[in-house]
């Protein structure tokens, strides 16, 4: 029992960690797509984040200064995206799938460039990254059965982004349903027509929402590589963005079922690194392949509907061309 | 902004040459400068490509050889785009068409050569249509987007080959995950092997018949898209569904039939990899062909031609920018990646940014040469 228990105290912490990245790509997502942007590019923007993040931290030695540099870098690769798809009305998948590509590739040639280590950036230390909060008498209480554990593992410890993360997601619902930000953005991802004819540009709503995309991305990415890593690693993204894309869809463009969607694949993932090799009573070993892909083949079967449907925003892909 | 002028008044060889020429050419400025960025000379860097990859028989070898791998997956690309598709799942679906090629090699032991390898080659077909037919079901039947569930099969299609390769297949008492190693009656013959039986010596590459296949698809595709009943039906629901539909011709089965196809396509890449170079079935060894086959696709305007030459350009990066990794260490694989995003921003997403100037300067310039005409 006591056993047991530790390891939901452990998995829930891990899940938290693993959930926070894909929390803020899904709520950047939630912005572009409501807004009537695809966006199959948060993967891209988390690794390019990330890339730009941990090489100004390992320069700079400021963790800060890395954030900014994150952030500033996925907004860039965000405009890039708007530029091709809202201003010149080009493909938004093709503009997105370029962006990946384009990411992938750039990050390791600077990085070999910069720092000579295989296209990855030098490990960051110190102020260099963002470290655990620590709660009040957290240690202290760290003993007491049942509250102990809870408070020190799950509540306290956890990086700074993790907090901000599950903020961002009542902070998101808030800006959508209740600002004028927010009914412009549903309405933009709705119906463009309607909010040309009320005086509203549509190209400039889309913009703004884009830039918040870039923004979350950037702290997520960010996050993967100044606060859950040391540095910058090729690929370090391994999916995520497109993990973020698949709870949006299953939270139905949504801030709060997207979250809890996060934290299912979060959960699933941190269940599989704990069950790696462990046999279960009357089922066996599964095969740790089978767990991951867990997210992907979720996605497919709600999206051919057998799970309840899940309806994009209604302008969402298309760009909006006005009437003469 | 620059209203875009009537498509009538262009010749063709504007957009269809011109166009895709320019878009290519900003591509490769902004590569350019890249390479100028990370301290290495752009010209120095070009030359290196260039004779990397055309300047040996051998080297050319390889060149082609990847060459055969962006034709299978460009042409994958190019038919789903003429129904209106966009198939980002050529990786899946390569992935997967590899793993029929090795299941038929792993299984026929002792046919004969010609018999195993015409099996292999419609294993791989079979089975990157199956891979492709699932997101066309789905897309044509419920409506579940192609583009993010062709990204899932991406990812399923990676996972079921790890776990394949990691658990069932894996040769027994290695180390890695791969199978062991076919029989070599299911091997492809390579192109100097075929030159050499008739007396003509070229380099040893990896070149292999598959080319020669990829030649084959290539005008196949052409007849199949333009000549055919079906390939009339596919462009008619890509053009205007509601049209299509008003014509008697229903939407739905030209988008799974356009999907297998497609699929089909790209599952050949399991030809040229894995009975063609490998002789195995290895993990990862689509490495990102079916990613190309977008830039392949968008570059050679979905046309089989264009296909070809936009394979070859990309070919020609991949061979000469693994030479040019030996010349110049910083410059890496990873360049032709960017060189590939590039291409994709370039002619495909930001295709509206050049296209009106381009045609508005050409306009210009015929307008002055033949004041007359104008009026």
């Amino acid at each position: 029992m006591e056993e047991f228990f530790t390891m939901v105290v452990l998995i829930a912490d891990a899940t938290l960690r693993v959930a926070t990245p894909l929390i803020l790509a899904a709520l950047a997502g939630l912005f572009a797509e409501r807004s009537g942007v695809v966006d199959i590019a948060l993967e891209g923007k988390l690794l390019g984040a990330a890339f730009a993040a941990a090489t100004v931290a390992a320069v700079s030695h400021s963790a800060w200064l890395g954030l900014a540099a994150g952030i500033a870098f996925a907004v860039a690769l965000a405009m890039v995206h708007a530029y091709a798809c809202v201003t010149h009305k080009g493909d938004q998948v093709v503009s997105g799938m370029a962006i990946n590509i384009l990411v992938a590739g750039l990050g390791p040639t600077l990085a070999l460039a910069w720092f000579h280590q295989g296209g990855q950036t030098p490990r960051v230390e110190g102020n260099a990254r963002f470290h655990p909060w620590h709660w009040p008498g957290a240690e202290a209480i760290a003993d007491v059965p049942v509250i102990g554990p809870i408070y020190f593992e799950i509540v306290s410890g956890h990086n700074v982004f993790v907090y901000l993360a599950i903020l961002a997601v009542p902070l998101t619902a808030w800006v959508v349903y209740k600002t004028r930000f927010g009914l412009r953005l549903r309405a933009v991802g709705e119906s463009p027509e309607a909010v040309d004819t009320a005086g509203i540009s549509v190209d400039r709503m889309r913009y703004q929402a884009l830039i918040v995309t870039g923004v979350l991305c950037g702290i997520g990415g960010t996050y993967l590589a100044i606060a859950q890593n040391a540095g910058f690693l090729r690929n370090m993204s391994a999916g995520q963005g497109f993990i973020a894309l698949a709870a949006l869809i299953f939270g139905k463009w949504r801030p709060w079922p997207t979250m809890f969607a996060c934290f299912l694949f979060a959960f699933t993932d941190a269940v599989q690194t704990r069950l790696q090799g462990v046999d279960i009573p009357g089922i066996g070993i599964i095969p740790v392949q089978f767990i991951q892909a867990l997210p992907f083949a979720l996605t497919v079967i709600l999206l051919a509907g057998f799970v309840g449907k899940a309806v994009a925003p209604r302008a969402s892909g298309i760009p909006y061309i006005k009437e003469r | 902004m620059i209203a875009p002028a009537p498509p009538a008044q262009v010749p063709r060889w504007v957009t269809h040459v011109l166009v895709p020429v320019a878009n290519l050419a900003v591509a490769f400025i902004i590569a350019g400068i890249i390479i100028a960025l990370i301290g290495e000379d752009p010209w120095q860097a070009m030359k290196l490509l260039v004779l990397g990859a055309f300047g040996a028989t051998d080297l050319i070898g390889f060149t082609l050889y990847y060459t055969t791998n962006f034709i299978f997956t460009g042409l994958a690309v190019a038919i789903a785009f003429h129904c209106g598709l966009f198939n980002i799942g050529g990786e899946g679906q390569a992935y997967i068409g590899g793993l029929g090629v090795g299941l038929v090699s792993l299984a026929l032991v002792g046919w004969p050569a010609p018999i195993v390898i015409l099996i292999a080659i419609a294993a791989s077909m079979l089975f990157g249509a199956a891979w492709a037919f699932v997101p066309g079901y789905l897309q044509a039947k419920r409506g579940s987007h192609v583009v993010i569930t062709t990204i899932m099969f991406n990812f399923l299609a990676a996972a079921l080959m790890t776990y394949l390769l990691v658990e069932v297949l894996i040769e027994p008492g290695q180390q890695g995950p791969q199978s062991r190693e076919f029989d070599a009656n299911a091997w492809l013959p390579f192109m100097h092997d075929v030159f050499g039986a008739v007396g003509i010596t070229i380099g040893q590459s990896s070149l292999n018949l598959s080319f020669v296949i990829a030649l084959i698809a290539a005008v196949l595709v052409w007849v199949f898209i333009w000549h055919t009943r079906w390939g009339f039906e596919i462009r008619t629901v890509g053009a205007n569904q509601a049209a299509a539909i008003y014509a008697g011709i229903s939407p739905s089965r030209n988008i799974i039939l356009a999907m297998v196809v497609s699929g089909g396509l790209a599952g050949m890449v399991g030809i040229n990899e894995i009975i063609g170079v490998h002789h195995r079935l290895i993990l990862d060894f689509p490495a990102g062909f079916g990613f190309v086959g977008i830039a392949v696709a968008l570059m050679g305007r979905n046309h089989p031609l264009g296909i070809f030459f936009a394979a070859l350009l990309f070919g020609m990066l991949y061979q000469g920018g693994s030479e040019l990794s030996f010349d110049i260490p910083t410059i890496t694989r990873d360049m032709v990646v960017v060189i590939q995003g590039l291409v994709i921003l370039f002619s495909g997403a930001m295709e509206h940014v050049f296209r009106p100037h381009i045609v508005a300067a050409y306009l210009r310039v015929t307008r002055r040469r033949t004041p007359m005409a104008a009026e």
